[in-house]
């Protein structure tokens, strides 16, 4: 049985879910022109979550029998996650109107969504993690096909569901397998059966770790399982790609992290050089073939995966004691850092796109410059920061990410990582390019949560890598609760 | 307050300034733009004139020194650190004064986009300074990296037609380098615990063969910046197809950062490298200025010629810096200077003659010594400034870095062969020739086109250009003193750390 500790604990995605709940009912007693209330609501559920979520930032709390966490590193991703949904809600809002979406039930999946993320991040049991990845699956599955009956969402959405769904196979066989080699699901027991050495199976074990491995990968988008990503971020609403391309990234790192850290140290020396593979494959295929996309959606697709890259490579050295802490809290804060100007060039995304898919090309951005100049002022910001120029917060992300790399002693993956970057300038720069040297009549939508959260975002990715300091520090003090 | 009035922070940040005004100008006013740039771009001339005054020849030692904590956290030790020496004083003060120079000559070249081009151009300007006062690794990459942002847009929006082109090979090239360097620094910060450049010489004792590596790794960012020879190919492309103020700041300014590069960071922190590899340097060095030279001559197109030559000077400029003893460092110093001044203004004339012509195939031209009297005296100055006649600036640089070289010649020096000294000064007969081809073809002769004809002299403006570059290649050129005794203490301390490295590797 639970007590009111075990309440607690869980209080912020407690709150989201019942919120949710209630929003649901809510909305289907509210006149077609008023379905905005549901934004503005869904957005006190999130603040009320953000709230109770940071009220637990001091002290670790293990709840329902060691099945949940609340530890620094779990307030870090919820608070993250709350902070992307209210920037997802301003970013959809305006949008779903013009494309003719507004419907109540999209702001209830997005909360339903976020609650799977953060118990993505605070779970460990292996169970309670399949159960998060689904809760923070099915709603962007739905979410994908929202702009139905367009084909093209339908599909990303179906795309999306099947992938997903054998993705979450993978993930249970792997449970089953380590659940077969141990005894156990949940993470502490596992790491003391591993510890006492009296496994009849390891094998079994490793196969299972590799099988999760597989599973979370689909979340992140690492390659060789990334072959949704163009499809679905092509297909789906923007509003909701640019949620996913945040929030499911989070969510699959967190788990993957924890899992991966707390439950499977004793397997590195197995599991790195499969992680550095994953990792090299992922930065290259994503980068070089983000080269080759003409359409501004895929080409984000890409460039997300390569993100999923440089994040993998902090987590190579998740094995070595003394380079834990450091790859643990620079992967946190590329998160931050790929958060915040992923949102921002999403929002310019939405900003110029029109209605049946239009002004999504690259050459559609042509002339942005003199006629929207912050706009694209922010873009060209967004472009620098992806690609890791200073003074932006991707730059403090990829030097301080390439720091665990290096502590860890991959200097060849450090490598690797450098010259994939360059690589990246190089499509990044073409964005820039057509927005300022080439003449156009581009077509962008002045919505004033879209200025507000394209302008702050580009605002906030260079102030806050001048004031960097904080916002790692917190990132370090974010550990993981080891057994 | 007092940081913020701080002389560095000042000269370094005030452009800021006018950044902040103009963002709140509109696109069609265009000479509050231009005045708004151009007197903050003085004011900033002003400030880096009071750090002269405040800065103290005799001292060897970083002065005015701000070092404050950045980045404390996590194992983390980045500080915000800035500093003066005897190497960087002459290249703060070169930018600051070539910057109000180019802003000038774009009075009525740019004429689209003012505000904007404007823009760029102060914050290269923050870019610039703080790359040479910077004295914490991290924050010297930062403004490395953020110089390229403001040059990019410059080249790639107010260029010529195949800027788009020029822009980005710019922009990956020089990238292509500095990621190698920035694996380099955060090495050197994780084994030193600190990013603070003093305290890194200080400690020392990087083993020989890592020092190799290292050394290797800052090498690519600033030969490629120079350019070194074989890494030039963006130069050409990114100065013919560049504005002429865009040209004339890098040629001026952004070259030096790579120069000045090897000078700050490779030769302080790895003096066993240095000493190890002076021998390979040099020879591209001399490579380059011959290649440079060579090059050059057969160009049809007055910039891509001037931009080839900068090739060849630069490579002057490493030769005296690879010599690693006073006189070579010294000479190499003030050639950095030199160059800024003489190419600076090479580029201000080139933009002139295109202002008015729309060309720069030397075949449209010739006689224009009839035409326009005042331009070709003031051309005539800065060609023969540029090939090193005596008692101009050229003459000087070249002559103490050939001197030095010559001196690093002998048995057991740093070069070991006196053949890198001759070979240099071959280039500098090259540079005779190809630069008097130029004028031969452009000012003397008949007016063989009768567009030619009509074309007016330079006006007030474009006087006032030149007149102060033309002061400077004389004052250089006649009383160098005073230049070379800005630098002494620092280059004699380095030249002393050298010795001491040279004699633990025998």
């Amino acid at each position: 049985m639970f007590n009111l500790n075990d309440l607690f604990a869980i209080l912020p995605v407690l709150i989201l879910v019942v919120w949710a709940c209630v929003l649901l009912l809510l909305d289907a007693f509210l006149f077609k022109q008023r379905k905005g209330v549901t934004a503005f609501l869904s957005t006190v559920g999130l603040a009320a979550a953000l709230g109770f979520t940071l009220a637990q930032a001091s002290g670790e709390v293990v709840a329902f029998s060691g099945m949940y966490v609340v530890d620094g590193f779990a307030v870090f991703i919820d608070g993250l996650l709350l902070v992307s949904g209210l920037i997802a809600v301003a970013l959809s809002y305006d949008y779903l109107k013009r494309m003719g979406l507004a419907r109540g039930e999209y702001y209830v999946l997005l909360l339903f969504s976020i609650s799977g993320m953060m118990l993505m991040a605070s779970a460990s049991d292996l169970i309670m993690v399949f159960l998060a990845l689904e809760l923070l699956s099915i709603p962007l599955y739905v979410l994908s096909a929202f702009a139905r009956p367009q084909v093209q969402s339908e599909e990303a959405g179906l795309k999306y569901f099947l992938l997903g769904a054998f993705a979450g196979g993978f993930f249970v066989f792997g449970t089953a397998l380590i659940y077969g080699a141990t005894g156990h699901t949940g993470l502490a027991q596992i790491v003391a059966a591993i510890e006492s050495g009296t496994l009849a199976n390891p094998q079994l074990l490793l196969s299972g770790a590799a099988l999760i491995l597989v599973g979370l990968g689909f979340k992140v988008a690492a390659v060789p399982f990334h072959m949704w990503t163009p499809d679905v971020y092509h297909g789906a609403p923007s509003s909701v790609v640019a949620f996913m391309a945040v929030g499911a990234k989070a969510g699959g790192f967190a788990a993957l992290l924890r899992v991966f850290v707390v439950a499977f140290p004793a397997l590195s020396v197995d599991l790195t050089p499969v992680l550095w593979g994953v990792a090299a494959a992922t930065l290259v295929i994503g980068n070089v073939v983000a080269i080759a996309q003409r359409n501004i959606k895929r080409m984000l697709a890409y460039s997300s995966i390569s993100h999923a890259g440089y994040i993998l490579m902090a987590f190579v050295a998740y094995g070595q004691d003394a380079a834990r802490l450091d790859a643990v809290a620079s992967a946190l804060f590329y998160l931050l850092a790929f958060a915040l100007t992923s949102f921002g060039a999403w929002a310019v995304v939405i900003a110029l796109e029109r209605s049946e898919g239009k002004g999504l090309q690259l050459d559609d951005y042509a002339g942005l410059g003199s006629k929207y100049p912050a706009l694209a002022a922010a873009m060209a910001v967004f472009m620098l920061s992806f690609t890791g120029v200073p003074p932006t917060l991707g730059f403090a992300g990829k030097f301080f990410l390439f720091r665990a790399v290096l502590n860890g002693g991959f200097v060849g993956l450090a490598i690797l990582g450098v010259v994939t970057a360059l690589i990246s300038a190089y499509y990044y720069l073409r964005v820039v390019v057509i927005m300022y040297m080439r003449p156009g009549e581009p077509q962008a939508h002045s919505e004033p949560w879209l200025n507000l959260t394209a302008v702050g975002a580009a605002v906030g990715t260079v102030l806050l890598f001048v004031f960097s300091q904080p916002l790692f520090g917190w990132a370090a003090d974010a550990v993981l609760r080891l057994f | 307050m007092d940081l913020l009035l701080h002389p560095l922070n000042l000269v370094t940040f005030f452009p800021l300034l006018g950044v902040l005004i103009l963002l709140f100008i509109k696109q069609e006013h265009k000479n509050a733009s231009r005045w708004v740039a151009l007197v903050t771009s003085i004011v900033t001339f002003g400030i880096s004139l009071w750090v002269l005054y405040l800065f103290d020849p005799q001292k060897a030692d970083l002065q005015m020194v701000i070092n404050l904590d950045w980045i404390q956290v996590a194992g983390w030790n980045i500080k915000y650190a800035l500093g003066i020496d005897g190497v960087s004083i002459l290249l703060v003060l070169l930018t600051t004064f070539l910057a109000p120079i180019s802003i000038l000559s774009t009075w009525s070249a740019v004429g689209e986009r003012v505000r904007d081009f404007m823009l760029f151009f102060l914050l290269l300007e923050v870019g610039m300074v703080g790359v040479f006062l910077a004295q914490d690794l991290f924050l010297f990459y930062v403004f490395w990296e953020f110089t390229l942002v403001p040059m990019y847009f410059l080249i790639g929006i107010w260029g010529g037609e195949r800027r788009m082109y020029a822009a980005i090979k710019f922009f990956l090239y020089t990238m292509a380098g500095s990621i190698l360097m920035l694996l380099a620094i955060l090495w050197l910060g994780i084994q030193g615990g600190t990013f603070y450049l003093p305290e890194l010489i200080q400690n020392g004792n990087i083993p020989a063969d890592i020092q190799f590596w290292l050394f290797l790794a800052f090498a690519a960012a600033f030969a490629i910046k120079v350019p070194m020879w074989p890494l030039h190919s963006w130069l050409p492309d990114a100065h013919v197809e560049a504005p002429t103020a865009g040209s004339v700041i890098l040629a001026g300014v952004l070259l030096k950062m790579g120069t000045y590069g090897f000078l700050r960071f490779n030769i302080p922190l790895f003096p066993e490298a240095a000493v190890q590899l002076a021998p390979v340097m040099a020879l591209l060095a001399v490579i380059g200025i011959l290649y440079g030279a060579a090059v050059s001559y057969p160009q049809r197109d007055v910039k891509k010629l001037v931009a080839y030559s900068s090739v060849s000077h630069l490579g002057f400029v490493m030769l005296g810096l690879f010599a690693l003893n006073a006189q070579g460092i010294q000479g190499g110093i003030l050639q950095m200077v030199n160059h800024g001044i003489s190419t600076g203004a090479l580029f201000l004339i080139v933009g002139m003659i295109y202002e008015r012509r729309h060309t720069r195939q030397m075949d449209a031209f010739g006689g224009l010594w009839k035409v326009m009297p005042v331009y070709a005296v003031l051309s005539l100055i800065v060609t023969l400034s540029s090939m090193g006649l005596p008692g101009l600036n050229g003459f000087v640089g070249e002559f103490t870095i050939l001197l030095g070289a010559w001196g690093a010649g002998a048995q057991g020096a740093s070069l070991g062969s006196h053949l890198f000294a001759a070979f240099a000064a071959a280039g500098v007969i090259l540079a005779a020739i190809y630069m008097l081809y130029m004028f031969q073809k452009l000012f003397l002769g008949p007016v063989t086109h009768d567009e030619n004809k009509s074309l007016k002299d330079l006006n007030w403006r474009e006087i006032a250009t030149l007149v102060p570059l033309v002061l400077l290649i004389f004052w250089i050129g006649l009383y160098p003193k005073p230049f070379f005794a800005l630098m002494g203490p620092t280059v004699e301390k380095l030249v002393a750390a050298l010795q001491t490295a040279a004699l633990a590797m025998h």
